[in-house]
C-alpha cells in the first residue's frame, strides 16, 4: 500500500500535493510499477477511478463496433431481396451485434460506472480488492478482443447470442466462430464474476461510518442487487459454455440429438442465466435514473425504500421466469402457466418504480438538462417496452410473436430506450465529476433528440412488421410478401433503416461533444457542484483526488451531501429548505480535518499478466495444445506472483527514495 | 452472528473508526473482506455444480449401447475414497485450529496430511476413470459418459486446485511469506476445502448410491 502522508501536526492545506511513501518488507523479483505518470500508471493501476474510466472508454469503443454492425444489418434490410450482406455474414452480424452490445458494452459500461461511483457514493477510498478489480478489467478487454479476432480468423459466431444447441453445433456452424464465442464469453464472465464479488464486499463492508444500508444511494443499491444476480447466474452460463466447448473440442455428446440428447438442456441452462441477465442490464440504469431525477427535480426520491425494494424484488423474481423465453418449445401447460404468471408479477415492482419516478418529478422544480432528458426518455421509452413485454408474458399472445420483429421491437425499447438511455443520462450527469469538464448542453440536446427520434423510428415500426409476421434473423424480406396499404412491410423496413441512421447520427453527436470538450479543449471547467447534487460522490473535488476524500465523512441522512448544504428554517410561510453552506465550504471543512494517514493500494503487474495468460489458453484450446500449456503456465506463474505479493509496496520501489524526515510513517 | 460475539476484537472494530483500508478491522459489518468474498465465491460455485449435477441427472440413464452405471460402479472402492476425502476435512479443521493458535509447525503438518488425503482421493479417481475406460466408457461413448466424466472431472479439478493451494500454503508458511493474516489464509483455504468435500457428498449420493 502506498501511503499518502500528511504531517501529523500541521493541518493540510488545500491543493498541497501528497507525497508517496511505503513501509518495508519486499517480496518478489520485480520492482512494483509505482510510477504515477505515463502508460504504466494506467496499465498497472489498481485505482478504481482509473479502471472505471478504462472500462468506460473500451466499452464505448465496442459500442461503436456493435452500432456499426447494427447499421449494416439495417442497410441489408432496407430493400427487398437485398445483397449488401451474404446470408452467412448476416448471421455473424446479428450474433456479434447482440454479443457485443450485451457483453462488451452495457455490462462493462455498468462496471465502469459502478467502479467509479460506488466507492465514492459509499464514502470509501477504493474497492475491497483493487488487484482483483484490475484483473476484471483486463479479462474484459482481452476477452472482447479475443471475440472480435474471430472476424479475421475464419468468421465470427453465427448462432445468435443465445447460441441454441444443436443448431450451433459443428454440423451447422463449422467455423471456429462458435468456439471463439464460447471461450470469449467465458473470459468476460470471469471479469463479471470477480467484479461482482468485489463490489458486493465493497458495498457490504466498506461503507462510511453512519451509512446504513438504508442510507445508501439508489445507484449503489441497484449495483448491489445486480452483483448478486451476477454471482448466482454466471456459474450457470459457465456450465453451459463448458458443455459447448467440450462438445465442440473434445466430442462431448451433450447436444447430440442422435445419441438421445435433449435440446432443451441448453435452452434451460442458457436462460437461467439469460433472464437474470436482462435485469443485470437494466437495473443499473434504473439506479442512475433514480439519482438523476431527484437532483433535477429538486426533490428527494419519492419512496426511496420502495424503489430499493422493487429493485431487489425484480432481481429475485427475475430468477424464476427464465422459461418465458421458451414458451414455443413445448414445455407443457403447467410450466407455461407458472412462468406466464411469474413474468406478469415482474410488472408490479417495475410499475412501482415508474410511479415513484413520476411522483419524484411531480411538483418538483424541473431542470431539463441533457441528463434529465435522457432520464425522462428512459421512463417513457422503457414503459412502452414494458407494456409490449407484458404482451409476451401472456403465453398465447407470445406464441404468435415468437421469433418475429415484435420481439426485436420489445427488447430494443427496454434495452436501448431503457439501459442505454440510462447510461447516457449517467454520462451527462457524472461527466463533470469524472473529468472536471462539463459536456456542452446544446450539443447534448441535439444528442438526445436525435437519439430519441432515431430510436422510435427504428424500433417503433418493428412492432408493426413483427405483428405482420416478418421473422427475426432473416437475411432478406421478399418483395412479393410485403403486402400493401398502411402495413406495407417494405415501407416500414425503410423507415426503420432511416431511423437507425438518425440514431447513429445521435451517437456521433455524443462523440463530437466529447471530442469538442476534451480534444479541442472547448469544454467548460465544471464548478464543484454543477447540478446541486445530493449524494456523497459530489462531496469531493472534480475529478476526485486519488484518495477520494480527505476525511471520510460520517453519514446521517439518505441524501447526505444535500442535507449538509440545506437546512430547514422556520419562516412565516412554514418550514423552508434554505441553502446554508456551499459545496466549497463543505470541502474546505473536509480538507481542514483531513485524515493523517491514508492507505492506498499499490499498482501491480500480475492482474494484466494473468488475464493475458487466460486468453493465450483460449487460443490454445482452439489451435494448439502447446499454446494452451504456455498460457496455463503464465496463468499459474502470475497467480503465484500475485499470492506472494503483499498489498504494500516496498519503499525501494519508489523513486526518489521514500521517507521524509519529520513525517511519521504509518505502518498498519 | 454468534461468530462475531466470540471475537471481542471484531466488535471493537465495528465501533472503531474506519479509515477506509481493506482488512478485517474496521469493516462496516465486522466481517473480514476476504472471508465474505470466499463465501460469495462458494455460493457461486453451488450454482456451477448445480448445473453440472442437473446435466448428469438428466442424462444418467441415457447410455445407449455403452456401459451403464450399474455395470461400472465399484461401490466399496468409491466408498473408501469418499471416506478418505471426508477425513481430510477433519485434518483441515485441525490445521485451522493450530493456525489460530499460531503453531506454524503443526499447521504445516496437518495441511500436508490434508493434501495427502486429497491426493489419495484424486489418485483413486484416476484409477477409477482408467478402469471405466478399459470397460468401454470413453468420454464420447454416450450422453451418460460425457456428463459423468464432466461432473466428476470438474470435482476432481477442484480437489486438485485445493491440493495445490494447500501445498503452496505449507511452503509459504515455511518461508514466512504470507501477506496479511496467516490464520485467516488457512481458514479461507479450509472453507474452500470443506465446500469441495460437501459437494462430493452430494455427488456420491446422487451418482453412485441412488440406482439409475
Amino acid at each position: 500500500m502506498a501511503i499518502i502522508e500528511r504531517p501529523s501536526t500541521t493541518p493540510a492545506v488545500a491543493g498541497s500535493a501528497p507525497s508517496f511513501v511505503g513501509p518495508a518488507d519486499a517480496y518478489g523479483a520485480f520492482r512494483r510499477p509505482v510510477t504515477s505518470r505515463g502508460w504504466r500508471s494506467w496499465v498497472f493501476t489498481v485505482d478504481h477511478k482509473k479502471l472505471g474510466i478504462m472500462y468506460g472508454v473500451v466499452a464505448f469503443c465496442f459500442f461503436l463496433v456493435g452500432g456499426l454492425e447494427a447499421l449494416l444489418i439495417r442497410t441489408q434490410l432496407a430493400a427487398p431481396d437485398n445483397t449488401v450482406l451474404s446470408a452467412g455474414t448476416y448471421n455473424q452480424m446479428f450474433t456479434m451485434h447482440a454479443t457485443t452490445m450485451i457483453f462488451l458494452f452495457v455490462m462493462p459500461m455498468v462496471s465502469g460506472f459502478a467502479n467509479y461511483m460506488v466507492p465514492l457514493q459509499i464514502g470509501a477510498r477504493d474497492v475491497a480488492f483493487p488487484r482483483l478489480n484490475a484483473f476484471g478489467f483486463w479479462c474484459f478487454l482481452v476477452g472482447g478482443i479475443f471475440l472480435n479476432t474471430s472476424w479475421f480468423l475464419g468468421g465470427a459466431a453465427d448462432g445468435g447470442w443465445f447460441m441454441y444447441q444443436p443448431n450451433a453445433s459443428h454440423l451447422f456452424s463449422p467455423s471456429h466462430g462458435v468456439d471463439y464465442w464460447a471461450l470469449g464469453v467465458q473470459i468476460t464472465g470471469i471479469a463479471s464474476l470477480t467484479g461482482a464479488i468485489n463490489l458486493i464486499v465493497t458495498i457490504i463492508n466498506m461503507r462510511a461510518p453512519g451509512m446504513t444500508m438504508w442510507k445508501m444511494p439508489i445507484f449503489t443499491w441497484m449495483v448491489l442487487v445486480v452483483q448478486f444476480l451476477l454471482v448466482f447466474s454466471l456459474p450457470v452460463i459457465t456450465v453451459a459454455l463448458f458443455l459447448l466447448t467440450f462438445s465442440r473440442v473434445f466430442g462431448g455428446q451433450f447436444f447430440n440429438v442422435q445419441a438421445g440428447a435433449d435440446p432443451l438442456l441448453w435452452q434451460h441452462l442458457f436462460w437461467i442465466f439469460g433472464h437474470p441477465e436482462v435485469y443485470i442490464l437494466i437495473l443499473p440504469s434504473f439506479g442512475i435514473v433514480s439519482e438523476v431525477l431527484p437532483v433535477f427535480s429538486r426533490k428527494p426520491l419519492f419512496g426511496y425504500k420502495f424503489v430499493a425494494f422493487s429493485g431487489a424484488a425484480i432481481g429475485f423474481v427475475g430468477f424464476g421466469v427464465w422459461a418465458h423465453h421458451m414458451f414455443a418449445s413445448g414445455l407443457g401447460p403447467l410450466s407455461v402457466a407458472v412462468f406466464s404468471v411469474g413474468t406478469m408479477m415482474i410488472a408490479i415492482p417495475t410499475g412501482v418504480k415508474i410511479i415513484n419516478w413520476t411522483l419524484t418529478m411531480w411538483g418538483g422544480k424541473l431542470r431539463f438538462t441533457t441528463a434529465m432528458l435522457f432520464a425522462i426518455g428512459l421512463v417513457i421509452e422503457f414503459t412502452i417496452g414494458g407494456l409490449s413485454g407484458v404482451t409476451h408474458a401472456v403465453s398465447p399472445s407470445d406464441t404468435q410473436q415468437t421469433d418475429t420483429y415484435y420481439i426485436v421491437a420489445h427488447f430494443h425499447y427496454v434495452l436501448f430506450g431503457g439501459a442505454i438511455f440510462g447510461l447516457f443520462a449517467g454520462f451527462y450527469y457524472w461527466w463533470p465529476k469524472i473529468f472536471g469538464k462539463l459536456l456542452n448542453e446544446r450539443i447534448g440536446k441535439w444528442n438526445f433528440w436525435l437519439m430519441v427520434i432515431g430510436m422510435n423510428l427504428t424500433f417503433g415500426p418493428m412492432h408493426m412488421i413483427g405483428l405482420q409476421g416478418q421473422p427475426r434473423r432473416m437475411v432478406v424480406w421478399p418483395q412479393n410478401l410485403t403486402g400493401d396499404g398502411l402495413f406495407n412491410l417494405g415501407f416500414w423496413n425503410k423507415v426503420a433503416t432511416v431511423g437507425s441512421y438518425i440514431l447513429g447520427l445521435g451517437v456521433l453527436t455524443f462523440v463530437w461533444n466529447v471530442t469538442r470538450t476534451h480534444l479541442l479543449r472547448k469544454g467548460e471547467v465544471a464548478p464543484l457542484d454543477p447540478w446541486d447534487a445530493r449524494t456523497l460522490e459530489w462531496m469531493t473535488s472534480n475529478p476526485p483526488k486519488e484518495h477520494n476524500f480527505d476525511a471520510i465523512p460520517t453519514v446521517h441522512e439518505v441524501d447526505e451531501f444535500f442535507h449538509r448544504k440545506y437546512e430547514e428554517v422556520e419562516t412565516d410561510h412554514g418550514v423552508r429548505l434554505v441553502k446554508t453552506r456551499s459545496a466549497e465550504e463543505i470541502l474546505a471543512d473536509q480538507e481542514a480535518h483531513a485524515d493523517a494517514h491514508i492507505h492506498m493500494p499499490s499498482p501491480s503487474y500480475w492482474p494484466v499478466v494473468l488475464a493475458v495468460g487466460l486468453v493465450i489458453v483460449a487460443y490454445g484450446v482452439i489451435y494448439s495444445v502447446l499454446l494452451a500449456v504456455v498460457g496455463a503456465l503464465i496463468t499459474l506463474g502470475a497467480s503465484f506472483a500475485w499470492a506472494l505479493e503483499p498489498s504494500t509496496a516496498d519503499p525501494s520501489d519508489f523513486d526518489p527514495p521514500a521517507g521524509t524526515p519529520g513525517k511519521e510513517l504509518a505502518n498498519v | 452472528m454468534s461468530d462475531i460475539a466470540a471475537h471481542p476484537e471484531v466488535i471493537h472494530a465495528v465501533d472503531g473508526h474506519d479509515d477506509g483500508h481493506a482488512g478485517s478491522h474496521g469493516t462496516s459489518t465486522g466481517l473480514s473482506n476476504n472471508k465474505l468474498a470466499m463465501w460469495l465465491f462458494l455460493g457461486s460455485e453451488c450454482l456451477l455444480f448445480g448445473g453440472l449435477i442437473s446435466t448428469y441427472m438428466l442424462y444418467r440413464g441415457r447410455n445407449g449401447t455403452g456401459p451403464g452405471p450399474d455395470a461400472l460402479w465399484d461401490i466399496p472402492l468409491t466408498s473408501i475414497s469418499s471416506f478418505v476425502l471426508l477425513m481430510s476435512s477433519l485434518t483441515m479443521v485441525l490445521a485451522v485450529s493450530h493456525a489460530h493458535q499460531g503453531n506454524d509447525r503443526k499447521t504445516q503438518i496437518w495441511l500436508s496430511v490434508t493434501a495427502l488425503l486429497g491426493a489419495t482421493f484424486v489418485g483413486a479417481q484416476v484409477y477409477e476413470f482408467t478402469s471405466f475406460y478399459h470397460e468401454g466408457l470413453g468420454y464420447t461413448t454416450s450422453l451418460f459418459s460425457s456428463s459423468f466424466y464432466t461432473l466428476t472431472g470438474f470435482h476432481g479439478v477442484h480437489v486438485s486446485v485445493g491440493i495445490i493451494m494447500l501445498m503452496a500454503l505449507v511452503a509459504m508458511i515455511g518461508k514466512d511469506k504470507i501477506p496479511g493474516n496467516k490464520a485467516e489464509s488457512v481458514e479461507l483455504i479450509g472453507l474452500y476445502w470443506h465446500f469441495v468435500d460437501v459437494v462430493w457428498i452430494v455427488i456420491f449420493t446422487l451418482v453412485y448410491l441412488i440406482p439409475a
